[in-house]
């Protein structure tokens, strides 16, 4: 599989999947950790992709979307934005509205 | 490297001459910033496609080990 088809695959098989540096228990980056956090508050189950152990995803992902910056949110398939992205959707609530109206299940 | 803050202004104006760029140092080490971008150009856009813009003003420098700018956040808006 290519690197397009892998991450096609990623953000496919699971609801919320976020591009990351580091872990949600170790994040290497102040951006990352910003959205680790946003995930734990609401209670969001997600999947999480070390950028840092995969060089070929730490290149992928941004062809993929055409966006430079790392973390990046996938809901349902669809690619949500970045940290700031996030962080103004969860800020304004919308963030927890779209996860309902996707189905996505938040337990906080 | 890093970028000062006018210069990334600059850049983003040149793609949107009308935008009104609001340059905030958030670490006062005039290394990490947040840009306030207010454009008629994102009228009817959503926000990745706002900050994609924005990517596409500032050619490459945001682009991780060979960009001079590792840390700016972004926030847009089109005018109210």
């Amino acid at each position: 599989m290519d690197v397009k088809e892998r991450i096609s695959k990623t953000v496919s098989d699971n609801d919320v999947v976020l591009f990351m540096k580091g872990t949600p228990v170790f994040p290497q980056c102040g951006f990352s950790s910003t959205v680790v956090q946003v995930f734990d508050y609401l209670g969001v189950n997600y999947e999480s992709v070390n950028v840092l152990e995969d060089m070929e995803i730490r290149q992928g992902i941004k062809d993929y979307n055409n966006w430079p910056t790392i973390p990046q949110v996938f809901v349902k398939g669809e690619f949500i934005g970045g940290c700031d992205i996030v962080r103004e959707m969860f800020e304004s609530g919308e963030l927890r509205t779209m996860l309902t109206e996707k189905g996505v299940e938040t337990t906080a | 490297m890093a970028m000062k803050g006018e210069d990334i202004a600059a850049m983003i104006q040149e793609a949107l001459p009308d935008a009104q760029v609001e340059m905030i140092d958030l670490a006062g080490d005039n290394n990490h910033w947040k840009a306030v971008i207010v454009s008629k150009a994102f009228s009817g856009l959503n926000r990745v496609r706002q900050h994609q813009l924005v990517y596409a003003a500032l050619k490459g420098k945001m682009d991780g080990a060979n960009g001079e700018l590792h840390a700016l956040a972004l926030e847009t808006k089109a005018p109210s």
